[in-house]
């Protein structure tokens, strides 16, 4: 059940996107900082949780997810660390994701190299 | 003056009959399935890390990554830009797409150096993203934990 949350969700999430994409004149790149912005406010009115909980990848894997665990870090380490926290907490949270992905564009430049 | 506000007239009524019942119902509908198949994948991956134990918010941070290799990979065989080609936002809103946009500018601009080249270049979209991404979230969750009497702004500060 699960999968189909998932699916139907992360499904839905890309549509909206889609929209913006194809009824404004925003492109994909300004659509996916509009939707990382977007998680982020979700989360802090509390409504990302409860998305979660039901679409599991569906509401972690599109960005609207990074802004949410942007807004999360930023939660935990200010309950951890006090004000310091609003300096650390948001990287700290996104780092698994883009240290993975910065590793990833060198190994991949190395390796490969683009076609035609 | 009146005949051009028939012709008008006529000339609104001919296009709201030749155009398509919703924008773009294909581009929706490639979108959902592409974004969907992501995030059914992600759930797999989730799943898995779930039953190995991991708490719920690292059991996210895997399924993330888990999707940004897959993306990263997908770019570096250079396959990942036809996927975007018919998913269209449902190849660029998955944290893959975020990792496309990272690899893709990475192999284009290796001609240009490793430093100014990939370098600079890996963060034309990702920049953006974290940038905005992080400001936002930061005024987010002061707002939060202001309202919630978890932060209490410095006396100087307070009317």
């Amino acid at each position: 059940m699960t999968y189909v949350w998932a699916f139907l969700i992360g499904g839905a999430l890309c549509v909206a996107a889609q929209l913006v994409v194809d009824l404004t004149p925003l492109t994909a790149a300004h659509t996916m900082v509009l939707f990382v912005v977007l998680g982020a406010v979700l989360s802090g009115l509390g409504l990302y949780g409860g998305l979660l909980k039901l679409a599991g990848a569906g509401a972690s894997v599109p960005l609207t997810g990074f802004g949410n665990v942007l807004v999360q870090g930023f939660i935990k380490d200010v309950g951890s660390k006090r004000a310091s926290g609003l300096l650390t907490g948001g990287l700290s949270a996104g780092a698994t994701g883009m240290t993975a992905a910065i590793l990833l564009g060198a190994l991949m430049a190395l390796v490969f190299s683009p076609r035609g | 003056m009146q005949a051009n506000a028939e012709e008008r007239r006529r000339y609104a009524a001919l296009r709201a009959r030749h155009k398509p019942p919703l924008p773009h119902l294909t581009n929706l509908t490639l979108a959902f399935v592409v974004g969907g198949s992501f995030c059914a994948v992600g759930q797999i991956f989730y799943n898995y890390f779930a039953r190995e134990g991991l708490p719920p918010d690292e059991a996210g941070a895997f399924t993330a990554v888990a999707i940004a290799l897959i993306g990263g990979v997908l770019t570096g065989l250079g396959l990942y830009d036809d996927i975007a080609r018919v998913g269209g936002m449902g190849a660029s809103l998955p944290i893959s797409g975020f990792s496309n946009s990272i690899v893709a500018p990475a192999m284009e601009y290796k001609r240009e150096g490793w430093v100014l080249g990939v370098g600079a270049k890996m963060f034309t979209v990702a920049g953006p993203v974290i940038v905005y991404g992080l400001l936002t979230s930061l005024v987010v969750a002061g707002v939060y934990l202001l309202g919630h009497g978890r932060l209490r702004l410095p006396g100087w500060l307070r009317p």
